[in-house]
């Protein structure tokens, strides 16, 4: 079922699309600081970018982490049952037969892996960019120190996994939502909107009580990687509250899959 | 064994299919599809591997061509010997049902008729022991249709039961073998068309005073008058439960009711169905 999803994926003109919206977004921030002629600030990593390309797949993360990687999170895990649902495949593939709990896993599965190729797509695109236009040297950490191009690496790998894992707990809301609705789009503006609603929230400080607790609160925190020394805390915040909020909803969608009739 | 299930629209003929297969599940009592019940999501897995359906219209992706549409069915499901069965399976339901021309287009360009025939080909992919098909000659031409019947025929004449939900009466006493009718979400008569057929004669009869032959009429069990106004001294009787034209005439003579003419008419499937779904004795 994993492969049959993955291989639909690809067969699809968006996908191919949507992967060159993302190239482009990559490169943004290499073109904008290769041929500016003031550079200046901007958020964490940009005022660097100068110093060497390894700093582009970051600048890449934070121009895709706050919206577009949550809104392609939101498309795929909102259309994983509720696009099957209103496209009357989902019947077919019950009867089929595929078991209900297998059904949603692998729609996880797909969904997540899928995010996975992104985060690496942007990552690569960006790296290539930026060694292109700045070279391959040792970066400043935001701490004034400096690790060497191995070290940096392997912090930037690093990245892309946390990145990746920002957007579990989303999908899995996704993936839940998708289950109650037979509409795609619905349940992928709803997702959208708590992403919205939540970086709101975070944003209220005489909210701070709840802050730790929402799901976009450490979704930057990657940040931190990139201090001497790495400053774990706010990092391995992030990731428990991301495995919360994934097992918690995931647990949802399968009970309330189990047990749905299916009349789409 | 060829079955079909008849009944008007909004009877539960769909209902109860999703229920066979599992897709909702019913609030009371129980369903057994191969002698297996039909329970929660999980336990009837290996019995659903057997049945092959089209539930409603068939559904596909339709930015895939049809090949690659059953291709992505056979293989969403394990296990793995039955995956690979149903792949190498692909390219003979696709001649069975004539699309192997059309089977690289997409299914976005596909029309009705040759989706109908895709979602058959769909169903057969499996070679179910048990094909459950609902509507399957919806949009197809007579040409299609003819070519549907004849393949339902030889399926179920080389061992499948093929389960096949109607509301077109002639196809069914065509083709059918045993007929169940459904109205009102039950089960109000079933067997095979011949059988129906003689569930509902009627009788019609020429008496010289149709006031009086209604009253005695009226008093007999199995008996019903239907109104046809605007025909003189004719009556028309249906008769139920065994009820014979012999017994009609008797109980008119003895009465003292002249009995002029009577002449038996062969019910049609379609008098036994309307008579059954409209019919007071149904539970509504």
């Amino acid at each position: 079922m994993f492969r049959v999803e993955f291989g639909k994926t690809f067969r699809r003109i968006r996908t191919y699309v949507l992967g060159g919206l993302l190239a482009a977004v990559s490169v943004l921030p290499v073109v904008v600081f290769a041929t500016a002629s003031h550079p200046g600030g901007g958020p964490p990593f940009f005022e660097f970018l100068r110093r060497s390309g390894l700093f582009a797949p970051l600048a890449a993360m934070v121009l895709i982490q706050p919206f577009i990687l949550p809104l392609g999170a939101g498309l795929l895990a909102g259309e994983s049952i509720a696009g099957e649902a209103s496209g009357g495949t989902l019947r077919y593939l019950l009867v089929r037969p595929v078991g209900r709990g297998r059904l949603v896993g692998a729609k996880y599965g797909a969904v997540m892996a899928l995010l996975g190729l992104a985060v690496l797509w942007v990552m690569v695109v960006g790296l290539l960019a930026g060694v292109i236009a700045f070279g391959l040297h040792p970066v400043p950490t935001l701490s004034g120190t400096e690790l060497g191009v191995g070290a940096a690496t392997l912090r930037v790998l690093v990245t892309g996994v946390y990145v990746l894992a920002s957007v579990a707990g989303l999908a899995a809301i996704g993936m839940f939502l998708s289950t109650l609705t037979d509409s795609a789009p619905v349940a992928t503006v709803a997702i959208v909107a708590i992403v919205i609603l939540s970086q709101i929230l975070d944003g209220l400080s005489s909210l701070h009580a709840i802050h730790p607790f929402l799901l976009t609160h450490d979704w930057l925190a990657f940040a931190d990687l990139f201090r001497s020394p790495v400053a774990w805390d706010r990092i391995t915040h992030g990731v428990v509250v991301f495995a919360l909020y994934t097992v918690a909803f995931i647990t949802a969608a399968l009970a309330r899959f189990r047990h749905k009739d299916i009349v789409s | 064994m060829l079955y079909g299930f008849l009944g008007p629209n909004g009877a539960g003929k769909t209902t109860t299919i999703r229920m066979a297969v599992g897709l909702i599940f019913p609030t009371e009592g129980s369903v057994e599809v191969l002698g297996q019940p039909v329970r929660g999501s999980m336990e009837n897995l290996p019995s659903l591997r057997r049945v092959g359906a089209m539930i409603e219209e068939p559904a596909f992706w339709k930015y895939l061509s049809g090949r690659r549409n059953l291709e992505a069915y056979a293989r969403a499901a394990g296990p793995a010997a039955d995956r690979d069965r149903r792949l190498v399976r692909v390219p003979e339901v696709l001649r069975l049902v004539g699309l192997e021309e059309a089977a690289s287009k997409k299914v976005g360009a596909y029309s009705q008729g040759m989706r109908q025939r895709l979602g058959i080909a769909q169903a057969l992919l499996g070679e179910p022991d048990l094909l459950i098909l609902d509507e399957p000659t919806n949009g197809l031409d007579p040409q299609g249709m003819r070519e549907i019947r004849i393949l339902l025929r030889r399926l179920a004449d080389e061992g499948t039961t093929v389960f096949v939900s109607s509301h077109l009466l002639a196809e069914v006493e065509a083709m059918c073998d045993r007929v169940g009718v459904l109205a009102h979400g039950r089960l109000v008569a079933e067997g095979a068309p011949s059988e129906l057929r003689t569930l509902s004669d009627s009788i019609r009869i020429e008496v010289g005073d149709t006031a009086r032959a209604r009253e005695v009429l009226g008093g007999l069990s199995g008996v019903r008058i239907e109104d046809e106004p605007g025909i003189g001294r004719w009556l028309r009787v249906r008769l139920s439960d065994g009820t014979t034209a012999a017994a009609v005439n008797r109980a008119l003579v003895s009465a003292g009711v002249e009995v002029g003419a009577l002449i038996p008419e062969r019910a049609s499937l379609e008098d036994v169905f309307l008579s059954l779904v409209e019919g007071d004795d149904v539970p509504r």
